[in-house]
């Protein structure tokens, strides 16, 4: 009898076979570092070890933008071309890379030495313009580039701000090691109070999610705490894909051991066993980062006794941030939503009760729980208690994270950051995302509170504040926001799926000067139907953004009109 | 156990659990649907059967929402009727509808307009005629999902097909685009049994459509004896 030697392919995919199903995404990740893409032989191999369809894990490397089933380069330089990067010159950087290297946008040298692709938000928009390089040990860029380049070894730095510095205490100066955050202080007093107390303590708080819906997180946790099955799961959200957003990308870099607090605390209140950091796969350089911090908690034993938590990566699809989708790709999965009801409080990841939190909520938690609801409801407004952080980007002065108490105004927020940038006049501001609506200078004084912000038609979102100057052509900004919604629909529900093709359409059109009679009642029409018939948040906001611009700016979509507001 | 609720204006009582589409139909109401069929399970993805339900802030789908008491339910609201028009009309700039007679209904009856969108990017793809019992034409697919779900866990258990793409651009496929006598499929025909819009098709029916006569197509599916 001879012995062979495994594949290399399934010596790097055997830690994931016992996952079955749920290993699928870490194994197309580790047959992808082998080959750079997925062949058709490692697909079959990774289908027969992990006991799925091979159509359903065809299916899978087809609706994650990370993963290829063509031929791709080890080493790949994205340039983001999304909003805040598009202000700042990305299509330029892509077009000079692409020419330098002799490519086309997506393309691959026949050596299969470099791959050149655009890419959907980055996550870096105070960095902007950005570049994320696989592969490629030096930066393939210069200095006279003018991009900021990341890459697994190569960090963005932090930059942090604002009037207060509770969330991003330990923020700005590079990784927080246990050490230095000390010891779990909320953790252990939460140890000494029963679930139900540490629930009412949370609820009492009024603390609630920072992911974008602002669901009550106490609310949400008793839900988790009290439904029937078990096992029990607790989920951190760092799938951070809000164009505009990066907030979570510095709490994680810099302060990986609160967010893990914040995770332990809310595995006790809720009776979990299991948690999982599901991260997306633009954010590669963090993951080293959170496997040091896990690391160091297991040897204090604040993880390893009934709980304990495992990091999984996404491969590129802004719909993987929803709740269900996230589910899904974590039991391997195409990232489709599911129906709510059944809630993930009762019906969560793998069909059971699960806790899902936006990163920044449960940095909040620790803090909660060490100096108590009280406390914690000293800063901010009575109905919008706390800190919150927001995402300065675009034509500002100093773009970067930014701490305030809920209740600063938009004005003060501004005016921290060094106003607009070149002492130019404010034209826009987006709030809250790709997702979320504009606001001009009327809505200056508008308080940054959930109860204000309802009130101006504003969402808070998950705290985006992109500037636009007066120098800016709105109808490109739409039209950024137009192709990235049509990149990202996952294409399940038929209003999202069509409806974002058809405003990227009419939107490319209003910004190429080639309106079409009847394009505002068009727009109107798709807008409305993704609103109210879509079946997740990202169809029922995909058009948000532009109808709230249609009704600040209607000459924009008319034709004749200037570009600017 | 019943639940008693309203739906436009009727008060109607149904079994508890029941979902709006049953009650609806069970009390001679029409609800449109695309995707649902009674062998497949409901996921709620064609959002023609969405109603306006009090309270609720956004459209909630027939075909899986359940009765509850004292709801009040609007099979026909402006939100509705605009969202379910809407929704044929950007079908009809997508795909060939053609094979579709219900679609074609259902688009006369809310007066949408088939060339609403201008310009618009249609899916348009080659006709797969690659295996003796069946063709697939997905220019003429609206992703309704069933033949995946009745090949998967809904009835067959084969897995042959799933999606290539994604949004606008998702298509049924296969793995890494084989033929389907490369595949697991067992030609068993539930896929084409439960297809909505003729995109997937018996062979013999799209032959007979292209003009093929039906001694013909005898001669074309002899291979099997010629092969022994």
């Amino acid at each position: 009898m001879t012995v062979t030697e495994p594949s290399p392919l399934y010596t790097a995919i055997e830690p994931y076979i016992p996952l079955g199903r749920s290993g699928l995404l870490p194994a197309l990740h580790a047959a992808q570092k082998l080959y750079g893409w997925v062949p058709e032989a490692a697909a079959a191999e990774i289908a027969k070890a992990l006991r799925v369809p091979l159509a359903d894990v065809h299916g899978v490397i087809e609706f994650y933008s990370l993963f290829y089933d063509m031929p791709t380069s080890k080493h790949v330089i994205r340039v983001c071309t999304d909003v805040a990067c598009a202000l700042k010159g990305g299509e330029g950087i892509l077009d000079r890379l692409c020419k330098k290297h002799g490519l086309k946008a997506g393309q691959t040298t026949d050596d299969l030495s470099l791959t050149i692709e655009p890419s959907p938000c980055l996550g870096l928009c105070e960095h902007a313009p950005a570049v994320w390089e696989t592969g490629g040990e030096q930066s393939s860029l210069n200095s006279e580039d003018g991009a900021t380049s990341v890459s697994l070894n190569r960090r963005p730095p932090s930059r942090v701000y604002g009037s207060v510095r509770i969330l991003t205490a330990n923020c700005g100066n590079g990784t927080t090691s246990l050490a230095k955050y000390g010891e779990y202080a909320g953790l252990k007093k939460a140890k000494a109070m029963t679930p139900e107390e540490v629930v009412a303590e949370v609820k009492a708080s009024g603390l609630v999610g920072r992911g974008g819906a602002a669901f009550p997180t106490g609310v949400k946790w008793e839900g988790a705490a009290k439904a029937e099955g078990t096992p029990k799961y607790v989920i951190c959200n760092a799938d951070e894909s809000e164009p505009g957003t990066f907030k979570d990308r510095v709490l994680l870099l810099d302060d990986p051991h609160r967010v893990i607090e914040g995770m332990c605390i809310a595995a006790y209140a809720i009776g979990a066993v299991k948690g999982y950091i599901y991260i997306r796969g633009e954010y590669p350089y963090i993951v080293p980062v959170l496997e040091d911090a896990l690391q160091e908690a297991r040897r204090a034993g604040y993880l390893g006794n009934g709980f304990d938590i495992e990091i999984r990566v996404g491969a590129g699809a802004y719909i993987c941030g929803e709740e269900t989708a996230l589910f899904e790709s974590i039991e391997g999965k195409r990232g489709f939503p599911r129906i709510k009801p059944p809630f993930p409080t009762t019906h969560g990841v793998f069909g059971k009760p699960t806790v899902i939190n936006n990163v920044e909520t449960l940095c909040t938690v620790p803090m909660i729980l060490a100096q108590g609801a009280a406390e914690y409801r000293k800063l901010g407004t009575e109905k919008s208690p706390g800190s919150k952080l927001f995402c300065v980007s675009g034509d500002v002065a100093q773009t970067g994270v930014y701490e305030v108490p809920f209740g600063v105004t938009l004005r003060e927020l501004l005016e921290m950051a060094g106003g607009v940038q070149g002492g130019k006049r404010l034209q826009a501001v987006l709030f809250g995302g790709a997702a979320g609506a504009f606001a001009t200078s009327e809505h200056l004084d508008v308080k940054l509170t959930f109860e204000d912000l309802r009130a101006a038609g504003l969402p808070l979102g998950s705290g985006v504040v992109m500037v636009f100057d007066e120098t800016r052509d709105m109808r490109q900004v739409l039209k950024s926001l137009g192709h990235f919604f049509a990149h990202e629909s996952c294409g399940k529900c038929y209003p999202c799926q069509m409806g974002t093709q058809r405003q990227k359409e009419i939107l490319d059109r209003i910004a190429d000067g080639n309106i079409s009679e009847g394009d505002f009642e068009r727009l109107q029409d798709v807008g409305w139907t993704m609103t109210d018939a879509s079946l997740c948040g990202l169809g029922q906001t995909a058009a948000s953004a532009v109808l709230s611009a249609m009704k600040l700016w209607p000459g924009l979509f008319v034709e004749g009109q200037t570009s600017k507001v | 156990m019943t639940v008693t609720f309203v739906m436009d204006g009727k008060e109607i009582t149904v079994e508890d659990g029941q979902t709006l589409l049953d009650a609806a139909r069970e009390n001679g109401m029409d609800i449109p649907t695309i995707c649902w069929h009674e062998a497949t399970t409901a996921n709620g993805l064609c959002r023609m059967c969405v109603v306006e339900v009090e309270g609720w802030r956004t459209l909630q789908p027939a075909c899986v929402v359940k009765a509850g008491a004292g709801m009040k339910v609007q099979t026909r609201s402006e939100k509705v009727v605009r969202a379910r028009k809407t929704i044929l009309e950007m079908l009809a700039s997508t795909l060939d509808l053609s094979d579709a007679p219900e679609i074609l209904t259902m688009m006369d009856e809310y007066g949408a307009d088939a060339s609403r969108f201008p310009d618009a990017v249609r899916r348009e793809s080659e006709v797969k005629d690659d295996n003796p019992m069946y063709i697939r034409d997905y220019s003429k697919c609206l992703l309704c999902w069933r033949c995946v779900q009745v090949c998967a866990d809904d009835a067959q258990y084969t897995y042959a097909i799933n999606f290539e793409g994604r949004g606008y651009e998702t298509q049924i496929g296969t793995f890494f685009d084989k033929p389907i006598p490369e595949t697991t499929c067992v030609l068993c025909g539930q896929c084409v049994g439960v297809c909505p819009t003729g995109a997937l098709k018996p062979k013999r029916q799209y032959l007979l459509e292209q003009g093929v006569s039906p001694e013909e197509i005898s001669v074309l599916n002899t291979g099997r004896k010629r092969r022994k």
